[in-house]
């Protein structure tokens, strides 16, 4: 039993930051039917714009909390930027185009962006910061859990109830949700739909740099290719909790995470991707289109 | 004029703003020193300042095109000066012919390095062409291409290593497998939509990754499986030269089979089928075509042309592990598909070539090479979706005559 | 008339492959350096090149070998094999003297049928399958590293013996390099016979965190943990197993040994045991190479880059004894004559493996790797 929660514990946390990466993808699914192949890369730049911040913050004589903040913080502008100026590159211009186009431009921008922080900045393994303090927390449990894993929790917790509380009640979570159900009509009565894009863009992209910026601390060490396989996987994750669908992110996250983790701790961590990917395509060959994902009928 | 300076300016100071932190700051925690490289963001500025001329310019350029595709009708029947010279007898048939003598003098011409790396470009085209049938003519985007590849070499480097099968033996053993595993890969998944094929394929891809390199007893994991003999002629002992020349020559045979077959299926009833779903499924449907058994046979196909140059690759290398097979394989080959312009077969021959002799050529820079093709890539969509060589239709009955087409 | 043109062309063609390549009289000794110059791998092929560069430029500086200068030829292989292929065919085109590399074993493998036909010595500074050197496929193979099972063995040994374990989870990161030690070391375990193995398994490097197996490896209740890898993902198992409040020794192989370790892993790092080459830094030859390398890039060289220098200079020194390239004399003089090296005073065995070089144990004390006597 102990095993049991242990692992589920893993899989929380794990599938936390996948859910927390994967409503990124979901929220710019849900608008423009676009899979962001480059959203993983958001979350790398993240977690480099946050080593590199706390590590001058550090040589010029900050320390502990200020430096947390103030590295997430840019961190968030930066992701976000960077979301915006991606949007405005490779896939504003292709916004009429056949459905082929901007996922191809998508692959392109994220090897793009990969290499780029490559070169700008090396291809070592880097360590990451202690950023997050840790702090006794239940001693006798920590192994199950202890305040790292808590944090993350907690931390995804509340950005995912802010993100719903965001998109129910607020003048831009309106627009969103109108622009979704059907851009043109958002159009017609007033929305601004082009800034309800970038502004989803930009909210993903927040999102994917604190996902970026716990894990780094947690793990202790980020290189150039962490978004690619953590995108990879949160892109998994929009899919099986039905991509387009908010609450089915953060669902598929959770499910994802708990599957890697119980396949490798009761069957072999060797193969938890194909864990993983298996229960992806298990999922969708019994619902196409996802966990919590509506069925969509095909309009002629 | 003013205005576009002014907003250039602007685009060169958020872009110095977007790369500071990357491209200026760069720390050394260990040793607690930053080091500022400010020559960097004056790079920035400049290069951004011109891009976003250019790419205005490009951009406004497209847009008139596209306008003026919304004026005349009949612009997708108007081909390009290129197309034209291709299809005129006079330029089309001398070219043919320097193109084949200068195939066929190829590997007495340069050296053996060049014939080399000439025949994994060669694997690439077939690749290229393989990947064509499902991404370019049905639409149907793979992103774990690769693993049917993974197949195809693995089947021969198990074939000969357990049972001693020789070259020829496994040349069809492996297309027929890599076209196995299309079939049973791709039959549960084919009704899934195109994004979720994509993610679901690119899933494929990395299990076969993974199986690869765990299951030792068969594929002898990430040890890899060396000691593949190249291809035989005859129990004909060869020197290294003299079986890749021989290699090269197969190869040739190998993309000429393949054209001759992706070409004539292209203007069959089955790739008249794939083409009619690619653009629009229900009303494709609606006509009476068979949905999964189209998709399956372009999947399949794609498939089975991956595994027939996995042997080749495999007898090429001579030795074969998990490394050959990653993820940036099936978008190196996807970007071939997408540069050469999809479903077009002589713009698939040119992108494969540049891509895979680019980098040979100039290894010098082939640290920029991945952030090259992920450029090329957005780059080619935004301005050129087509490809370099766009595919040419072909159009059946005469043309409009001029008072129809003068009606609309 | 078309047709005669034809055939003049292939006439003149094949005679021209008649001719027999002379050996051209280079007044350089070209010495390729391949192995992984960019993609994810390249930080283990950079050091390797950056060294042989110092080397050659040192040795330059002094009026080079036997009058000629040494000119590097930097060749990329990315340790994919189809690319290492290229590598050498453009090497062995090139008239390349001898190789340094390549990096990554599968690389290896691929390209030593094309320098063992062209009669080139290959050296690797970090090619550690056993079968290279042990299967006698590849006379014209040396390296300047030991083999794996040479260190499989060493961590077996000291898990059984030193740290007295009863269980032991032997984890690897499923690559050629990892797996090879983790196989080795849980084959020696075996034999040993005093300690079980509890658990074998891969890990997937890259994954976002390792706590699943680390819960796995606490359960298992093993007493000691041997790792096969490298550094990023030694790292992150160990900082993950103190976060899980897990105190058991954990033993990594020589991709752990290394800066780069000390560096990720910060203080995470305190205790962890690693076989590596036994310690070198005494040697002057070794302080001298570093401190080279701290003036020109302001950093501590990276991993392999002791091995490739030292292979580097074992050939330059044998160039030097026996007055040429040819391969013969070459290989006679790798075989019989003691050099000064990065990595002490070395030559090869019949099989290609350097003699003088070894493995021991080294824990991190106080953020530095020690040696245990």
């Amino acid at each position: 039993m102990d095993y049991f929660l242990e692992l589920f514990s893993s899989g929380m946390v794990r599938g936390s930051i996948y859910a927390l990466i994967a409503l990124g993808y979901t929220m710019v699914y849900g608008i423009i039917q676009l899979i962001n192949f480059a959203h993983g890369e958001i979350y790398m730049i993240g977690a480099f714009v946050a080593l590199i911040v706390s590590g001058v913050l550090t040589i010029y004589g900050f320390s502990g909390v200020s430096i947390l903040i103030l590295a997430a913080v840019i961190a968030m502008i930066y992701a976000a930027a960077y979301g915006y100026t991606l949007e405005k590159i490779a896939y504003r211009p292709l916004r009429n185009a056949p459905r082929l186009s901007p996922l191809i431009s998508a692959i392109g921008m994220s090897l793009f962006l990969q290499n780029y922080v490559l070169l700008a900045q090396t291809p070592d393994f880097l360590r990451f910061p202690e950023l997050i303090p840790e702090f006794e927390f239940m001693e006798p449990i920590a192994h199950v859990m202890g305040s790292a894993e808590l944090i993350i929790l907690v931390t995804s917790a509340i950005t995912m109830i802010g993100l719903t509380l965001l998109i129910k009640f607020t003048r831009v979570g309106k627009a969103m949700r109108a622009t979704q159900q059907d851009m043109t009509m958002a159009r017609l009565v007033g929305v601004n739909v082009d800034q309800v894009i970038s502004m989803t863009f930009i909210i993903g992209s927040v999102l994917a740099a604190i996902g970026g910026v716990l894990v780094a601390s947690y793990i202790g060490q980020i290189n150039f290719y962490i978004g690619f396989m953590a995108g990879v996987k949160a892109f998994t994750a929009a899919v099986l909790g039905g991509i387009g669908n908010i609450p089915g992110a953060a669902l598929g996250g959770i499910v994802l995470g708990l599957a890697e983790s119980f396949a490798a701790g009761y069957v072999s961590s060797a193969y938890e991707d194909v864990f993983a990917f298996g229960v992806l395509v298990f999922i969708l060959i019994l619902r196409p289109s996802g966990l919590l994902g509506k069925a969509v009928k095909q309009k002629v | 004029m003013v205005g576009y300076f002014k907003q250039s300016f602007l685009v060169s100071l958020w872009f110095v703003f977007l790369t500071f932190p990357l491209m200026v700051v760069k720390v050394n925690t260990l040793k607690n020193v930053v080091e500022w490289r400010w020559m960097n963001m004056v790079y920035v500025a400049v290069g951004a300042f011109v891009l976003s001329f250019v790419w205005r310019w490009a951009l406004e350029r497209r847009q008139r095109k596209t306008k003026e595709a919304e004026f005349s009708d009949d612009v997708l029947a108007k081909p390009t000066v290129g197309q034209r010279l291709l299809e005129d007898p006079k330029v089309f048939k001398p070219v043919l012919i320097v193109i084949a003598l200068a195939t066929l003098g190829f590997p007495w011409l340069v050296d053996i390095y060049q014939v080399n790396i000439m025949v994994l470009a060669l694997i690439f085209v077939v690749l290229g062409l393989g990947l064509n049938i499902s991404v370019g003519l049905a639409g149907l985007l793979d992103l774990g291409y690769v693993a049917f590849f993974a197949v195809g070499a693995y089947t021969y480097g198990i074939m000969n290593s357990f049972w001693g099968f020789g070259f020829w033996i496994s040349l069809p053993v492996g297309g027929l497998m890599g076209c196995l595993f299309g079939v049973v890969l791709g039959f549960p998944i084919l009704r899934l939509r195109g994004d979720y094929l994509a993610i679901v394929t690119l899933g494929f891809g990395s299990i076969a990754k993974i199986v690869i390199e765990n299951w030792e007893e068969l594929f002898n994991g990430a040890k890899g499986i060396a000691g593949i003999p190249r291809p035989g002629l005859f129990g004909l002992e060869m020197n290294i030269e003299a079986a890749t020349t021989y290699t090269y020559y197969l190869m040739i045979l190998m993309v000429l089979f393949t054209i001759f077959v992706t070409n004539r299926l292209k203007d069959s009833r089955i790739g008249r089928a794939w083409m009619a779903l690619r653009e629009d499924e229900i009303a494709c449907v609606a006509m009476g075509v068979d949905m999964a058994r189209t998709k399956l046979s372009a999947y399949a196909l794609g498939a089975f042309w991956a595994g027939l140059v996995g042997v080749i690759f495999a007898a090429r290398n001579t030795y074969i592990n998990p490394n050959s097979f990653t993820f940036m394989e099936s978008a190196l080959v996807l970007s071939i598909v997408v540069l050469g312009g999809m479903g077009s077969i002589v713009g698939v021959i040119i992108a494969a070539l540049v891509l895979i002799l680019m980098p040979e050529y100039l290894r010098a820079f082939s640290e920029y090479r991945m952030l090259m093709f992920g450029a090329v890539m957005v780059l080619m969509m935004i301005f050129r979706p087509e490809g370099l060589i766009s595919n040419v239709r072909k159009k059946y009955g005469g043309r409009k005559s001029p008072t129809e087409a003068a009606h609309g | 008339m078309r047709q005669s043109v034809f055939k003049k062309f292939v006439l003149v063609a094949l005679l021209s492959l008649l001719v027999p390549v002379t050996a051209s009289a280079a007044d350089t000794f070209k010495i390729g350096v391949a192995g992984p110059h960019t993609g994810d791998l390249a930080p283990y092929g950079i050091p390797t090149l950056e060294a042989a560069k110092m080397v050659a430029d040192q040795v330059n500086a002094a009026g080079g070998v036997l009058g000629k200068q040494v000119e590097v030829m930097p060749m990329d292989d990315q340790c994919k094999p189809e690319i290492a292929t290229n590598a050498a065919t453009k090497l062995v085109s090139q008239d390349v003297d001898v190789v340094i590399g390549h990096v990554c074993s599968g690389a290896t493998k691929a390209a030593l049928g094309i320098y063992k036909e062209a009669n080139v010595i290959a050296i690797s500074p970090s090619a550690t399958n056993p079968p290279l050197t042990q299967s006698g496929d590849y006379p014209n193979f040396y390296r300047t590293i030991a083999p794996d099972d040479d260190q499989g063995k060493l961590a077996a040994e000291f898990v059984a013996g030193k740290l007295g374990a009863k269980k032991v989870a032997i984890l690897h990161d499923k690559g050629d390099y990892g797996k090879g030690f983790a196989d080795f070391s849980k084959m020696f375990i075996e034999q040993g016979g005093q300690v079980e193995v509890v658990m074998f398994e891969g890990v997937t490097p890259g994954a976002m965190d390792y706590s699943a197996v680390v819960q796995k490896i606490r359960r298992e209740k093993a007493d000691a943990v041997i790792f096969g890898g490298y550094h990023p993902e030694a790292s992150k198992l160990i900082s993950q197993m103190n976060k899980k409040r897990m105190k058991i020794p954990f033993i990594g192989p020589d991709g752990v040994k290394g800066d780069g370790f000390l560096e990720i892993a910060g203080k995470d790092a305190e205790g962890v045991y690693a076989t590596g080459p036994m310690d070198v830094s005494a040697y002057a030859e070794n302080q001298k190479a570093k401190a080279d390398y701290v003036a020109k890039y302001g950093k501590e060289p990276g991993t392999f880059f002791d091995q490739g220098y030292a292979a580097m200079q074992a050939i330059l020194a044998a160039i030097e004894a026996t007055g040429g390239t040819e391969y013969a004399a070459l290989e006679k003089a790798l075989k019989s004559n003691f050099v000064d090296t990065s990595v002490g005073k070395i030559k090869f065995d019949a099989k290609g493996d350097a003699e003088g070089v070894g493995f021991s144990v080294f824990q991190v004390q106080g953020g530095k790797f020690v040696e245990l006597q």
